[in-house]
């Protein structure tokens, strides 16, 4: 039997806001995170992502803070990332309420903090956000929010977060994000052949179609997108019959 | 009657704390061997690592009045390793004892598929489940595991494929058990919950 495919919609965080961006630039306010999170749950969301996207050491307890309230709407799982730097900073998120957290400017900086999580927390916590840029014909990684680049290939970085224990993959391409353009299959679809871990395909989500597309040609198992649902652009339970209604199997009825 | 979860650290105790408050149930979390002894009902969450879970049964004495409880007739849920500590041992830490209450292993899952089985599946019904009372033979449910009991018994009354059959949903007198989490397995899990607590009763 198949796992269902997933829908993913993601809350990037800004104190108690959520906030949305183009290009991980010009954010503006999108809503309450808990409002969301009970809209989502009862919409038919597979699961959800909360980011903070300020990721600094002061604003953590208000970080903290919105995870719980969020995780108090939830009856699905909930995965947390942004800023976490040590097994502290997990277990802080995770007591918190979230089932997983995202690992990836820290992990860059020091691929121990995988391996040291994956065993403390178990590798079904651990997912190993990845934000990717196309360089010529390969992919290359890009930490802190997009801004900078590492000299480290986007696919053999995904294999060895992998090896060091990481359960799951979230590759953002940093091309299609916010472009609204469709995601990036070649990149899932390269990421889903390199590991054997389940790949959340995230950036450039606007219609059905480009979620039928990274579910067959991009290989994905969970695909992650936020403003077309803040805005109420694609309703989930559509999205779903949709992706149904083309052979792809998803949690239906929600 | 209060549903006494057993906190040994587990990431998902809040979790399934609000899931049966949000069904009306009062809770209570138990660190020490008293309150085990005391429970009317209990309830053993746990995601993660075998050997985390059974190291801290051990180091705060809960072995014995877990096993104790369960001899007794108190009504007993585990949830994802709640279920695979109900078995002898596990590959995961096979130098460790389980809870013994069920013959076998528990064992890794195929690695035909992608691991850790991470999302929404269905499950196969073997026989009449009480825990699955009221609920769509359809319903998909959230697994996040590695391991598995693979051995089917007289008490497994479902189980879920994924390269392999394992055990989803086991019943026995007044112990069962779930791989999945009811906790975050929406309205359907809910369901899971909600009949456990009509048993309880």
């Amino acid at each position: 039997m198949t796992l269902a495919r997933r829908i993913i919609p993601c809350l990037d965080i800004d104190g108690h806001r959520v906030v949305k961006g183009v290009n991980f630039a010009e954010l503006r306010d999108a809503g309450d995170p808990a409002e969301l999170a009970a809209r989502y749950n009862s919409e038919g969301a597979d699961e959800l992502v909360v980011l903070d996207i300020a990721a600094s050491r002061d604003r953590r307890p208000t970080f903290l803070e919105t995870i719980r309230r969020v995780a108090a709407e939830l009856a699905i799982p909930l995965t947390a990332g942004g800023g976490i730097r040590s097994v502290e900073d997990a277990r802080a998120v995770l007591r918190a309420g979230a089932d997983k957290i995202t690992l990836n400017t820290a992990a860059v900086a020091r691929p121990e903090l995988i391996s040291e999580t994956s065993l403390e927390f178990g590798a079904q916590a651990v997912v190993l956000a990845i934000d990717a840029k196309r360089d010529g014909d390969q992919w290359m990684v890009m930490v802190r929010g997009g801004r900078d680049s590492e000299n480290l290939n986007a696919i053999a970085w995904a294999k060895q977060g992998v090896a060091l224990g990481a359960g799951e993959i979230l590759a953002t391409s940093m091309d299609r994000d916010g472009t609204k353009s469709g995601f990036d299959t070649a990149l899932t679809a390269a990421i889903s052949s390199a590991v054997s871990v389940p790949v959340i395909a995230s950036g450039g989500a606007k219609v059905p179609e480009h979620f039928a597309e990274v579910f067959t040609a991009g290989r994905a198992d969970a695909a992650l997108a936020a403003s077309i649902f803040h805005d109420r652009i694609q309703p989930i339970r559509e999205l779903k019959e949709f992706l149904s209604s083309r052979g792809i199997v998803v949690r239906l009825p929600c | 009657m209060k549903i006494t979860l057993l906190d040994y650290g587990a990431g998902n105790v809040a979790s399934v704390e609000r899931a049966l408050e949000r069904l009306g149930a009062e809770t209570k979390r138990a660190t020490s061997p008293e309150c085990i002894s005391n429970a009317d009902a209990l309830l053993l969450p746990g995601v993660g690592h075998f050997e985390a879970l059974i190291r801290v049964l051990d180091a705060r004495t809960l072995r014995a009045p877990l096993c104790e409880a369960i001899h007794r007739g108190v009504p007993f849920l585990g949830i994802c390793l709640g279920l695979q500590a109900l078995y002898e041992a596990s590959n995961e830490a096979p130098e460790l004892t389980g809870l013994q209450l069920l013959p076998g292993r528990v064992c890794a899952l195929p690695p035909v598929a992608k691991l850790p089985h991470m999302g929404w599946n269905r499950l196969v019904i073997k026989s009449r489940s009480l825990l699955l009372e009221n609920i769509d033979a359809e319903a998909y449910f959230y697994f996040a595991h590695s391991y598995a009991a693979i051995e089917q018994g007289q008490e497994t009354v479902a189980v879920c494929d994924y390269g392999t059959e394992f055990v989803a949903i086991l019943e026995k007198e007044n112990v069962c058990a779930v791989q999945f989490h009811p906790e975050k397995s929406g309205e359907a899990g809910a369901e899971v919950l909600r009949n456990f607590l009509r048993l309880c009763k």
